[in-house]
């Protein structure tokens, strides 16, 4: 049993899935904000892995284009965390209802 | 000597200017010496080119200054022919007696400079109306002396009465006005230009009769309201509020003349329209008799000669309606001396009264006023229709030009002759409860002779109310000739023969000595004699024509534009535009329900969505 | 030299000088932003005094590419339309700046914002690219929104909501036709947008779209005239707004929309205009009679006037659809004297305005008494307002009427009547105000007009009799403008303009030769 594309693409799967569950599930900002790095780094791997089975480079671009986008969103994210828990001192989402229409 | 005449015009403008911006350091009484000397300059510039006429050297000019309004073509320019001549003298003439007088009249007032400038700019006005060489710049001279007429008759406009009357005689006008420029606008399409010349020497071939009766009844609509005719008539009585030197210069001698300048002036139109001619023929009658009516019962003695103005255009409305256009022009010169005498004479008498204007409290004057008694009782005989005295001649001369017309015309000249009686009447009544009889004014009044400066137009302008009517008799008719080449090509009415004409003068004359004898016993009494019958009562409130506009118009008028104000704008309109701004905000507010705040919840959306794509993408196997 | 740019920089040059003054010194900021705005009121003279009056095409021209795969382009000229249009904007600008002398609460703030406004106003007359003209269209609304909204009184917030609301509906009808006429006039350059009004000319539309390209703009203009029943913005506007808010509003901001009519709708799509000009002339005659009928009820003098705009903004919409020579160079010279005369109206009234703070007619009368030059001076611009002749707004209006008669005689004569309401809400109110004995203790000992506020109203007085005794040079330059306009309808669509009857050459008559003998050296054609 070799270690083809197909594995990667279901670890990758699995992993946004699992990312999916915890955005959905958790109510503190911090795991959702975790879960949603899960999601990136997931699509991240599937697009290493797509490139070097289909040999092109763009694949890998697009990965270092991810990892720039999630580090600076990594830093604003949990600026907004840490501002909101200031203010309130709770990270829980569902009291966070203040642009209710 | 043409070539100066615009001066005419330029001067009592530059003495208005100069009194309007310069009058409070020039002061009284200098001011009013300047006014005047504005005014009888501009007579003196003006007779020669007159007299040019008289002797037969002259000629008609046009005489063009600048282009005014390139766009419809109109030029200010002047028409210098005996008709505006004629009226030329009158306005300048009268106009500076009536300064010279005002001068003393108006002694003490503290708006002193401000009257006489408004007094040169109604001379100025008047004489752009007088002198313009086509209709538009007739129209300019027709509302500038609407303007100055409401300046001058709202000159003491701390009193209440005095603004009202002022701004309702301008209101009205403007209803004529409104005629007038409709007039105007058929007259530019039909003929391209507003020039009297063209218009007048084109107007049989370039236009219908049809058009024309359109066109000379909108003219007779803005002259009804400038000339104070049925339906229009109301503003000049209230009009007398003005000082009374206004009173004789405007709304006795010159502007409200205006409108039958104008329809003389139109003679060649109205020509073309004799069903125009007809219906303001019976508009002019029906005028003087229901002015003549009024007058019976005033005891204002401004009112009493106020309403005797309407009647006495009411006469030259008729001689202008019917044709006779020299006649009409005749009775408005005479008219112009007597009317403005009477109207003098009666300030002098106001002023010696302490500004007592009640009749009732007058009687027995003659005593105290020798001169103004005398020049007054001229007048008195020549508006009444007395041989010699001017007034007979001219009023003569239209009643028989109306009996001549024949036909249903003999009906209008009945009542003529009824007016005339009535107007005998009315003036005797007058002139014998100012006069005669016994005193009424209470003990601390000390009535006196006025000054010079108003004596003396007293004595000139009786002089020429003697006088004037001489200039056209059946035996010498100098006058007709003089303004014949005015009312060239214009039918002259069949001149009636001597014979004829002798017999309708005797009847008038006979009709003037009945009502003066019918009146003359009836107030040379110590008691007056009471006027309160059903009649008495009615002629005194004019017969409630101003109630009727009231109650008609005004109210209904008023309350519409309260509707407009307060719900058409706020509830209709703006209504509708809340109405749409309240639609998109509630169609926003259903969206924004939408938008619960939860975190979670747009994930769990996003979530579905993203999945609801996935098995869409695996099932229809995706064309991307 | 490119003076049009140099026109519209200037009061923004101004308005940034303004704006650098050091805050300590208030007292700088009246008289620098007086003497700023003085510039372009120089520029506007020299391009009156330069420009051809015989000459009907666009003068002064300049044209700059500035986006060249949009088409957009810095393109600046007057006719003898705008001309008029700019020299009456940059004149009223020094006057409202003069005039607001009292206002001392953020001066500076205000001052900048007029500047900015003057700048914004300048560009709409001359920008012949329809999206720099939307751009400036647009720029005036917020300075003019800030200067109601913030120096206003009472009822501010109202009132330029409203304003801003009922504009930027109309705006966003024009924006959308502007960019689909951008677009057609891009594909006949086989670009893919051009907005060069010139370009525009030679775009062939279907009659659908022409139409609906029509109605964008006229409902944009139609808002900003206001012409019935779009007109309750004004009202609010006119009354809440600061004097010189109130002389720029009804002096120039309302021109723009009767300035689009002619330069944009009647030019760009003939034949809708022909198709629709009984519908907008019958709009304009509503608004004159309505306006005035409106105004004789109105409790507040500064309504009053506002309610009389909306009845000569009428005859100006009037005097455009009737279609002809006439009554085209009317409205132009209806358009320089209601910026004249309803001006010095709105001066006045905040002039007295700034001595007993109430606009409410109800609380004055006999004011004649206390304040006699006031008085006059009031009483010349009413009359001047009514249409009196001698006097600028009789030669607008008669034109007009004249003018309008031709084509559109039923409609006309009803218009005519409008000179008996505005005589009827004119003199009742003057009336109210200025006669019979003084009623409200409070109106004694005012002070009559100073030196300064006399001087303020006297370029508008003698304007409104300079214009109304000699209108030649104004006609000399408007008409041959008025006449393309006319040109190209007749050539673009079936219609003929009415023409009015030449008796003189029907019927013989030596007038000319009899002129001759009255000496003048003036050959012109009366």
């Amino acid at each position: 049993m070799s270690l083809t594309v197909t594995w990667f693409l279901l670890l990758g799967a699995a992993l946004f899935s699992i990312g999916v569950a915890g955005v959905l599930i958790r109510r503190n900002a911090l795991v959702m904000f975790m879960s949603i790095e899960l999601m990136l780094n997931a699509v991240t791997l599937t697009f290493v892995a797509v490139s070097k089975d289909l040999g092109l480079i763009e694949g890998q671009v697009a990965a270092v284009f991810v990892m720039v986008v999630a580090a600076a969103e990594v830093t604003i994210g949990l600026a907004i965390i840490v501002a909101v828990f200031r203010t309130r001192s709770s990270a829980n989402v569902d009291e966070l209802a203040e642009m209710k229409g | 000597m043409t070539d100066l005449l615009w001066l005419v015009v330029a001067l009592p403008l530059l003495g208005a200017v100069i009194n309007l911006l310069f009058g409070k350091r020039i002061g009284e009484p200098i001011s009013g010496w300047l006014a005047f000397g504005f005014v009888a300059i501009s007579w003196a510039i003006a007779v020669p080119a007159t007299l040019s006429f008289v002797t037969g050297s002259g000629h008609t000019e046009t005489i063009y200054l600048f282009s005014w309004i390139p766009a419809i073509g109109v030029d200010a320019a002047i028409l210098w022919d005996p008709l505006s001549a004629l009226m030329t003298m009158i306005v300048t003439g009268i106009g500076s007696l009536i300064h010279l007088y005002s001068i003393g009249y108006m002694r003490g007032d503290e708006r002193y400079p401000r009257f006489f400038a408004f007094m040169n700019l109604f001379i100025a006005s008047m004489m752009i109306l007088v002198l313009a060489a086509n209709y538009a710049v007739m129209f300019v001279g027709w509302e500038l002396v609407g303007l100055s007429s409401y300046l001058l008759i709202s000159f003491w406009f701390t009193k209440p009465s005095a603004a009202a009357a002022g701004k309702k005689a301008f209101i009205v006008n403007r209803i004529g006005d409104w005629g007038f420029i409709v007039a105007l606008m058929i007259i530019f399409i039909s003929f391209g230009t507003f020039d009297f010349h063209t218009v007048f020497a084109s107007a049989p071939t370039a236009i219908t009769v049809g058009t024309a009766t359109a066109i000379t009844l909108l003219l007779f609509v803005g002259a009804a309201g400038k000339s104070a005719q049925l339906p229009l008539h109301i503003w000049l009585p209230d009009a007398m509020e003005g000082p009374t030197p206004v009173s004789a210069l405007i709304h006795a001698a010159t502007m409200v003349t205006a409108g039958v300048f104008m329809i003389a002036r139109s003679a060649v139109l109205f020509e073309m329209a004799p069903v125009a001619g007809a219906i303001v023929a019976v508009v002019g009658t029906a005028t003087a008799l229901l002015a003549a009516l009024i007058a019976i019962s005033q005891t204002d003695i401004k009112k009493v000669l106020a309403y005797s103005t309407i009647s006495q255009l009411g006469y030259m409305v008729l001689g202008v309606g019917v044709g006779a256009y020299t006649a009409g022009i005749f009775h408005l010169t005479t008219h112009a001396f007597f009317k403005a005498l009477l109207f003098l004479g009666a300030g002098s008498v106001i002023h010696a009264m302490a500004d007592e204007q009640d009749m009732r409290k007058m009687g027995g004057l003659r005593k105290n006023m020798p001169i103004t008694f005398i020049t007054m009782g001229a007048a008195w005989l020549a508006i009444s229709g007395i041989f010699p005295f001017s007034g007979f001649w001219s009023k003569d001369e239209i009643l028989a030009a109306t009996f001549a017309k024949g036909g249903g015309f003999i009906l209008l000249w009945g009542v003529g002759l009824l007016v005339a009686l009535l107007t005998a009447f009315y003036m005797t009544r007058l002139f014998v409860m100012t006069f005669l009889g016994k005193p009424r004014w209470s003990g601390d009044v000390q009535p006196h002779e006025s000054p010079a400066t108003m004596t003396i137009p007293l004595v000139v302008l009786g002089f020429f109310t003697v006088s004037v009517g001489l200039i056209n008799t059946p035996v010498r008719l100098a006058f007709e000739h003089f303004l014949e080449s005015s009312f060239e090509g214009v039918a002259h009415i069949e001149a009636l023969t001597f014979g004829s004409f002798s017999i309708l003068a005797t009847v008038a004359l006979v009709v003037a000595v009945v009502g003066i004898a019918w009146a003359w016993p009836k107030y040379n009494t110590d008691e007056l004699p009471a006027e309160d019958g059903k009649f008495w009562q009615r002629s005194l409130l004019a017969f409630g024509v101003d109630e009727i506009y009231g109650r008609t118009i005004v109210a209904p008028g008023k309350k519409a534009s309260e509707w407009a104000a307060d719900s058409m704008d706020p509830k209709v309109i703006d209504g509708a535009a809340h109405g749409i701004g309240r639609g998109i905000s509630g169609f926003g507010s259903v969206l924004g329900k939408m938008q619960t705040g939860q975190v979670r919840g747009y994930a769990g959306v996003l979530a579905v969505a993203g999945a609801i794509l996935i098995i869409v993408f695996v099932v229809v196997g995706g064309g991307f | 030299m490119p003076v049009l740019s140099i026109l519209i920089v200037l009061p923004l040059v101004g308005a940034i000088v303004v704006g650098l003054l050091p805050r300590h010194r208030t007292e700088l900021v009246y008289p620098i932003a007086l003497a700023m705005s003085i510039p372009p009121l120089a520029a506007a003279l020299h391009i009156l005094w330069y420009f051809n009056a015989g000459d009907a095409s666009f003068q002064f021209g300049e044209h700059i590419v500035l986006v060249e795969s949009f088409g957009i382009s810095w393109t600046l000229a007057v006719d003898g339309i705008s001309l008029f249009m700019v020299v009456l904007t940059a004149l009223l600008f020094p006057i409202s700046i003069a005039a607001s002398h009292s206002i001392t609460d953020r001066a500076k703030t205000y001052m900048v914002l007029m500047l900015i406004l003057e700048t914004g106003v300048l560009g709409v007359f001359l920008s012949l690219d329809l999206f720099v003209f939307f751009a400036f269209f647009e720029i005036v609304l917020i300075p003019m929104y800030l200067l109601i909204s913030m120096w206003g009184s009472e009822n501010r917030a109202y009132a330029s909501l409203k304003f801003v609301l009922f504009t930027a509906v109309g705006s966003a009808f024009l924006l959308a036709s502007i960019v689909a006429l951008g677009v057609l006039t891009g594909e006949q350059l086989g670009t893919l947008v051009n907005f060069d009004f010139r370009n525009m000319l030679s775009v062939e539309f279907s009659s659908t779209t022409e139409l609906a390209l029509f109605v964008g703009f006229a409902i944009a203009f139609a808002i900003k005239i206001p012409l019935f029943p779009f007109h309750t913005w004004l009202p609010d506007a006119h009354t809440e707004a600061p004097t010189a808010g109130s002389v720029i509003l009804a002096g120039v901001l309302l021109k723009m929309g009767t300035y689009g009519f002619l330069r944009f709708n009647l030019t760009l799509f003939p034949q809708a205009a022909v198709d629709l000009a009984i519908p907008l002339a019958i709009l304009g005659v509503i608004g004159i009679v309505y306006g005035a009928a409106v105004a004789i009820v109105q409790p507040d003098i500064k309504r009053l006037i506002a309610y009389s705009s909306v009845s000569h903004m009428g005859f100006i919409v009037l005097g455009t659809f009737a279609l002809t020579t006439q009554g085209l160079s009317g409205s132009v010279v209806l358009m320089i004297s209601h910026g004249l005369t309803t001006g010095a109206l709105f001066l006045l009234i905040g002039m007295v305005y700034e001595r007993t703070h109430t606009r409410k007619i109800a609380d004055y009368g006999g004011l004649a008494k206390v304040m006699p030059v006031y008085a006059g001076i009031f009483l010349f611009s009413a009359f001047a307002s009514a249409g009196l002749p001698g006097l600028s707004g009789f030669i607008g209006e008669f034109t007009i009427l004249i003018g309008a008669y031709l084509s559109l005689p039923v409609l006309t004569i009803i218009a005519g009547s409008g000179v008996i309401l505005a005589a009827i809400y004119l003199l009742w109110a003057y009336e109210r105000v200025f006669t019979g004995p003084v009623t409200n203790s409070k109106l004694e000992g005012l002070k009559d007009l100073g030196f300064r506020e006399v001087a303020i109203l006297a370029p508008l007085i003698v304007l409104i009799i300079g214009i109304g005794v000699y209108p030649k040079p104004v006609f000399d330059r408007v008409e041959p403008s008025v006449e393309i306009i006319l040109d190209r309808i007749e050539a673009e669509t079936e219609f003929e303009v009415p023409e009015f009857a030449r008796v003189s050459d029907l019927v013989d008559i030596d007038y000319e030769a009899e002129r001759e003998v009255s000496d003048h050296d003036d050959g012109e054609e009366g």
